[in-house]
């Protein structure tokens, strides 16, 4: 287990996405409408997009490239043209920071 | 506008061809698009999903349709029955080009359902195989106009302006993708289509042809069987009779631009264009905002549009002027296929970057 401080809580707004970049990879970490983190990797299957710049909706994040969607929970692919899930990392807020187990 | 003059290199638009390779090796894939400057709240609002404004127009359209149709066939042997079907015929083989191209995006309606319905219907009316298309415009999407990549490239050079012509009545068009479902219904996969197409979803691509095909041969044994064309002025005939307008608009989006950039300012166009037009087209006139960022709904486009417009090319004032200047610079790639109109930016737009293309190898004694 290493969790890795990402930012404060307070930076990420509800039902929104940051890009966050730890050692050499890049991630995507999410707070749900109800101010849950969540952290996947960062880049979308299709065509290695940023998710950071797409928009997450209930419990999805849209692909900024060609709307292809992800379950930011569980990685599941949900739309065309993404095929192969993501990588999940389990989240946690401590403190008031948002922290990310990579 | 103003034009510039390349040297001419012919190009194979395959996505099999040498092409592919070299814009690979140039760079030229998945490459790095420019962008203008949209701050990440305004472009988190602009992107949001509402089912209100497309539930409203697909009523309204579905409806018209209804009542244009059903006009068309109580009028049918009259004169009366033109206006009811040059109505229909717009709606079904023009307007489904928009619908099938937005809910295709999902971005037409918040609820995905209601996305995926209207998406078969209009890929049904406008001939599409709605799962082999997908991709397809996906690819159009990260590789736009980069020959050997793009599977849509409507101007290939030297253009054929007759070809473009009889598109007005949906001809090639027909032939080309009716061709495809009937070939995909015979469970034929092409090389090209390979390309795009993941191996997982080559079963359902072959599978919808099937139906989208029966459907059409219901309605031409329909027609022989009541010795009448009006089944086919209902199903199909509109792509004949009622795309001129699809084309219209569709012509427009980049022709006589650039080919092999990475900057959407330079090979895709904006239009003003009427409040009719513009519904039907579902606000696609906005094509260089709609390239750059393909997850803001149609109806946002408008907005979008006010906000980066300082960085975007002057756009044309109407569909004629528009036509104009495309015109032009077709007519003279017919003989200079090299030729390229460079569109005008005004003095608060960044420049073109330079860089984004500096990388890329002449492309000469390409065969
Ligand atoms: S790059 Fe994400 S859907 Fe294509």
């Amino acid at each position: 287990m290493t969790w890795v401080s990402v930012c404060p809580e307070g930076e990420i707004d509800p039902e929104d996405v940051i890009r966050f970049d730890h050692g050499g990879r890049t991630y995507a970490v999410y707070r749900s409408a109800a101010g849950e983190p969540f952290a996947t990797d960062g880049l979308c299957t299709h065509e290695k997009v940023h998710l950071s710049d797409g928009l997450v909706m209930d419990d999805t994040i849209e692909c900024p490239k060609h709307n292809g969607r992800f379950n930011y929970r569980t990685g599941a692919p949900l739309r065309a043209p993404v095929c192969v899930a993501l990588a999940t990392y389990p989240a946690r807020i401590n403190d008031g920071q948002i922290e990310v187990d990579l | 506008m103003t034009m510039t003059d390349t040297p001419f290199v012919p190009r194979d638009y395959s996505l099999t061809g040498p092409e592919n390779a070299r814009a690979v090796a140039a760079g030229l894939a998945s490459a790095e698009w420019y962008h203008s400057d949209v701050p990440r709240k305004v472009m988190k609002d602009l992107m949001q999903r509402t089912d209100g404004p497309a539930i409203r127009d697909t009523i309204l359209w579905l409806g018209l349709l209804v009542v244009s149709g059903a006009g068309g066939v109580l009028t049918w042997g009259t004169w009366w029955a033109v206006p009811f079907f040059l109505v229909y015929g717009v709606l079904y083989g023009s307007a489904c080009d928009s619908r099938w191209h937005e809910c295709g995006h999902g971005t037409a309606f918040r609820t995905p359902w209601m996305n995926d319905v209207v998406y078969l219907i209009a890929s049904f009316m406008v001939m599409r195989n709605p799962v082999s298309w997908r991709w397809s415009h996906a690819r159009h999407h990260t590789d736009t106009i980069i020959v050997g990549r793009d599977p849509e490239i409507g101007h290939m050079r030297p253009p054929s302006l007759g070809m473009k012509a009889l598109a007005f009545v949906g001809i090639p068009d027909i032939w080309l993708h009716f061709r495809i479902l009937l070939r995909n219904a015979a469970g034929i996969i092409t090389p090209d289509e390979a390309d795009y197409l993941p191996e997982s979803e080559r079963g359902k691509a072959i599978f919808w042809a099937r139906v989208f095909v029966a459907i059409h041969l219901a309605a031409v044994v329909w027609a022989l069987v009541s010795w009448s064309i009006l089944p086919l002025m209902l199903i199909g005939g509109p792509r004949i009779y009622g795309t001129w307008h699809m084309v219209m608009t569709g012509l427009l989006q980049h022709g006589g631009l650039a080919e092999d950039v990475l900057d959407h300012r330079l090979n895709s166009r904006t239009v003003y264009m009427n409040p009719i037009s513009r519904w039907i087209y579902w606000n696609m006139n906005y094509h260089v905002e709609h390239h750059m960022f393909p997850m803001v709904p149609y109806h946002a486009l408008p907005r979008l549009h006010a906000i980066i417009k300082n960085d975007l090319p002057v756009p044309d004032p109407s569909i004629p002027v528009a036509y104009a200047w495309m015109i032009r610079a077709l007519w003279r790639q017919r003989h200079e296929p090299g030729y390229t109109m460079t569109p005008v930016l005004p003095p608060t737009a960044r420049p073109f970057r330079a860089e984004l293309h500096d990388h890329v190898p002449a492309r000469e004694g390409v065969a």
